[in-house]
């Protein structure tokens, strides 16, 4: 547990959490949609320095987290092909398959190489005219604009080695999904400031009015998260409404060169979230325009069809039926060996947790 | 790969047509897209997230993110730094 005098500023933080003591009258399930929100309440303790009445359910934004497990095992195939480079972002290299993740393919001899960014896989691509480069594009709104650069930039350089493993996730149709789910016991949501910075706050508008819940634009430090769960609190009894903490990036109509870049190569699709299931018009692939650039239909992994173990229950988790610390598996199968074995359980919903406050039978 | 990191913009320029930078990380220099935030000029912050800049950013912000990162040792992870812990 963290105290007060570890916020950078203890006398604002202390006037807030009294704020809060005051404002609560009621019972508050409040979702944190991004892990780096979720990171910065385990870490600061402030689910712990909270009215009881408040309970903070941790959300499905960690795009590692949610990849589901048939395009992990399409990655698989695909980078152990000897004419592949694999190109991907460090973190999904320990995630999991059916069977092996890309370590283990590295590891038999695949050529798998983590990247700072999407650019870096084009250059690799203009370096090696005789080999297949292939990026890894996953994450959430506030990734994609790079992602798109990349096969954008792609096809203006003529690369017909570069092709591209999409698999991208959106956050508005996830807060409806969650909406819409049987028992749903979430009353307000705070969302990402980085992925708002981007796609800005408009699309969230109709949600608000739709569900009549509440949604705060919050950064993840942990000032910004308190003064999101504050801004939430005090509209018990009044009209929903969207509204952003003071975090400087995040403008209504967010990034619109960046938006107007993914309308031209991306366009919107079904897609399955690891531990949840399908979500209708939840994620992007790329348009027709940039179809030559799919890594999936270049080599035909397309049928790959794996289905989640039935034992996981971080579809749970996820819906806030669950904490992650009750999941028969935290701690067990879940370990941080491996972590991410599971969605919402050694991964980023529950690495707070074994980071900050590890199971007692942990060693 | 998650998060947003304010860096200071310190050189632009253009490579294949696309608009590009270095941004200074407390220290750590990176080169970086600036093809969505066309009227940025150097000496002024952003968010970089996998070497895009997605928005600018007062200075004061920045630099108060800057050292929660540093604080939290996920700088030179985020930044995808040779030798960081990745195991975050």
């Amino acid at each position: 547990m963290k105290y007060l005098d570890e916020f950078r500023n203890p006398d604002l933080a202390r006037a807030l959490f009294d704020d809060l003591a005051r404002m609560t009258t009621r019972p508050w399930a409040i979702m944190e949609v991004c892990g780096g929100q979720t990171h910065s309440i385990i870490r600061n303790g402030i689910d712990q320095l909270l009215p009881d009445q408040i309970e903070l359910i941790h959300g499905p934004g960690c795009p590692v987290c949610v990849t589901p497990l048939e395009i992990i095992d399409k990655a698989l195939a695909i980078a152990a092909r000897p004419e592949v480079i694999f190109c991907s972002f460090g973190d999904m290299l320990r995630v999991p398959g059916s069977g092996q993740d890309l370590f283990g393919v590295k590891s038999a001899g695949g050529d798998v190489r983590i990247v700072y960014s999407p650019l870096d896989a084009v250059k690799l691509a203009q370096q090696h005219p005789d080999r297949e480069v292939v990026f890894f594009g996953i994450g959430f709104e506030t990734t994609a604009p790079a992602n798109a650069m990349a096969v954008f930039q792609a096809r203006q350089l003529g690369l017909a080695n570069f092709s591209m493993l999409v698999s991208h996730v959106l956050v508005p149709p996830a807060i409806a999904a969650i909406m819409e789910s049987p028992g749903n016991r979430v009353q307000a949501f705070l969302a990402a400031g980085h992925v708002c910075s981007v796609m800005g706050t408009w699309e969230y508008e109709p949600l608000v009015a739709r569900y009549h819940v509440p949604i705060v634009v919050t950064g993840f430090e942990p000032l910004d998260v308190l003064e999101g769960i504050r801004r939430t609190v005090v509209q018990a009894g009044s009209q929903a409404r969207c509204w952003r903490t003071p975090i400087r990036a995040v403008r209504h109509e967010g990034n619109v060169p960046a938006q107007k870049m993914l309308a031209d190569v991306f366009t919107v699709t079904d897609r399955k979230w690891r531990g949840i299931g399908a979500i209708p018009r939840s994620g992007w692939r790329l348009s027709d325009a940039y179809r030559a650039f799919d890594a999936e239909v270049r080599f035909q992994v397309e049928d790959i069809r794996t289905e989640e173990s039935p034992l996981c229950r971080s579809g749970d988790v996820l819906r806030g039926m669950l904490k992650p610390n009750q999941c028969p598996a935290f701690g067990k199968e879940c370990t941080r060996a491996r972590r991410w074995a599971r969605p919402w359980s050694p991964a980023r919903a529950r690495a707070p947790h074994y980071q900050y406050r590890p199971p007692r039978r942990w060693s | 790969m998650c998060l947003g990191i304010p860096g200071r913009i310190t050189e632009k320029y253009e490579r294949d047509g696309v608009p590009m930078g270095k941004a200074d990380f407390g220290g750590i220099s990176k080169e970086i897209c600036l093809a969505y935030v066309p009227d940025i000029e150097i000496g002024q912050y952003t968010i970089v997230h996998v070497g895009f800049a997605i928005t600018e950013l007062d200075e004061a912000s920045a630099l108060e993110s800057l050292r929660l990162f540093e604080e939290m040792g996920t700088l030179a992870e985020e930044l995808g730094v040779a030798g960081a812990d990745t195991d975050a």
